[in-house]
């Protein structure tokens, strides 16, 4: 029991491993902000392209965001960092997670966003059309704001997801959360700064969680 | 007497179904015409070609004076003269009643918050919602949504008022409250194309009703005429089929 506290659950090390790990909690809630709005905006143009009738258009579209989908985010942020050094292009580790997750979350945005928008009725668009709103107007005003709050519980989902994901950045030496507990493990010979991650993570997501079941169980409410 | 509408010789074909067969109508200014037909006639597609939210095959349109099918026509300012009321309602549930009556008086028409804000609530209060305005569609009967709808058109003033079966998914009781609006709208100069099966209401408005069937219009003339006296064996069996209800 002794052993198990000394090693997990150690205090001195908790507060001399303090300042690192807080590092990384910044980076972390960092990495989130650009990624999130990132991923979402990305997201956002491949499902509005998705409602083009032009099978020029979709195809493409489709099998890039099949493509994506399919790709563990992993190994497409390792090959990014690895290996595009070979063809002379150097991008330091916040910038490949970027595009890394640009790429794989914009491909799980994009699928929400895209379920969203066609689950608002035709007859939303025409009635904006007929007013003489533009296609583009329709889709500003009337649909995208139903097709949001639609799908709104998937996207939330979707976006813990991508803040757990955010620790991948310590396989290309991002310094967040996870890296700098990590870090302080193997300088400290000692478990505890693992142990404060995961606390940290839990408590950062705990209240994201909450509130997806609060949206999903008022969904499954709305539903009769 | 001033023609707001003249459509000549729509055709319209879905893939192989050939719907309007050479469709002519011509509508004068505050004339109100009453389009009745069996299901599958092509009334709304009818309806639907005059503001291009369908593509006729071919044909020509002309509405207020604009060329409707040239492809230098500017639609989205085209279609503000023309205003549409949907079977359905379709307010945007996301919005307030003055909400749905703002949006294209803000985007469409380019006014100020201001004045279109004053622009819809005179045009609730003209169909008698005025103290509605704060509402979510869902808090509204339907009786009201459709109201809405209808304040949601003329407040871009059109020069033509399409209507779509507006009554037809409503309550018997709340369909008088929107015939009264559309008898209001009709007595203050409106031109108005309906299509609905609601006789009594073509009996005392309708300057004209016109009989559909299977993509063509098969005769047409006053409502006393058509109602009583149809000359088409199609019209006086669709007439004592809508009479039975
Ligand atoms: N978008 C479409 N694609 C394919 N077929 C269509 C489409 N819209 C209408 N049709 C077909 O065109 C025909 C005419 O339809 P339309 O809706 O104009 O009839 P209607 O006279 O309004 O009938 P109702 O009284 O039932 O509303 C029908 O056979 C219908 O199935
Ligand atoms: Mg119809």
């Amino acid at each position: 029991m002794e052993e198990i506290v000394a090693n997990f659950f150690n205090a001195e090390i908790a507060t001399a491993a303090l300042p690192l790990v807080a590092s990384g909690i910044l980076n972390t809630i960092l990495l989130s902000l650009m990624v999130i709005p990132l991923g979402l905006a990305a997201g956002l143009v491949l499902a509005v392209l998705a409602q083009s009738k032009n099978p020029l258009v979709r195809w493409p579209l489709m099998a890039w965001v099949d493509f994506f989908r399919a790709f563990p985010p992993l190994v497409l942020l390792v090959l990014l960092f690895a290996g595009l050094p070979f063809m002379g292009l150097e991008l330091g580790g916040f910038a490949c997670v970027a595009v890394a997750f640009m790429l794989n979350n914009s491909a799980y945005y994009g699928e929400v966003l895209r379920a969203g928008i066609d689950s608002v009725p035709n007859g939303q668009i025409e009635a904006a059309r007929s007013t003489g709103l533009s296609s583009t107007q329709a889709m500003t005003y009337v649909v995208l704001p139903q097709a949001v709050r639609n799908v709104l519980p998937d996207l939330l989902s979707n976006t813990l997801e991508v803040v757990k994901l955010t620790s991948l950045g310590s396989v290309v030496a991002v310094p967040e959360l996870l890296f700098a507990a990590r870090q302080a493990q193997s300088t400290t010979f000692n478990a505890t700064p693992i142990v404060m991650a995961a606390v940290i993570y839990y408590a950062m997501l705990w209240p994201l969680v909450r509130l997806l079941s609060r949206l999903e169980n008022r969904a499954l409410a709305g539903r009769h | 007497m001033t023609k707001i509408v003249k459509a000549h010789a729509i055709h319209k074909h879905f893939g192989a179904l050939h719907v309007l067969k050479g469709v002519d109508l011509e509508v004068a200014e505050k004339e109100l015409v009453f389009v009745i037909g069996p299901s599958g006639s092509g009334k709304s597609t009818l309806l639907r070609c005059l503001n291009r939210l369908e593509q006729p095959t071919s044909g020509s349109i002309e509405v207020a004076g604009i060329d409707m099918l040239s492809p230098k026509t500017d639609i989205n300012h085209a279609r503000q003269h023309i205003g549409m009321v949907f079977q359905s309602f379709n307010l945007y549930p996301h919005m307030t009643a003055l909400a749905n009556v703002m949006l294209a008086l803000r985007k469409v028409a380019g006014k100020g918050k201001a004045e279109a804000e004053t622009l819809a609530r005179a045009a609730l209060e003209r169909v008698g919602l005025a103290d509605r305005g704060h509402h979510r569609p869902a808090e509204l009967s339907g009786g009201q949504q459709q109201r809405v709808a209808i304040a949601r058109a003329i407040a871009l003033e059109p020069k033509v008022m399409l209507f779509d079966e507006p009554t037809s998914a409503l309550d018997p009781e709340l369909v008088g409250s929107v015939l009264e609006v559309m008898r209001g709208l009709r007595e203050s100069g409106m031109t108005m194309i309906v299509v609905s099966h609601e006789m009594s209401f073509a009996r005392a408005a309708a300057d004209r009703v016109i009989f559909m069937d299977q993509g063509l219009i098969v005769e047409q003339g006053p409502p006393a005429a058509i109602f009583e006296q149809p000359t088409h064996e199609r019209t006086r069996s669709f007439i004592g089929q809508i009479r039975q209800h």
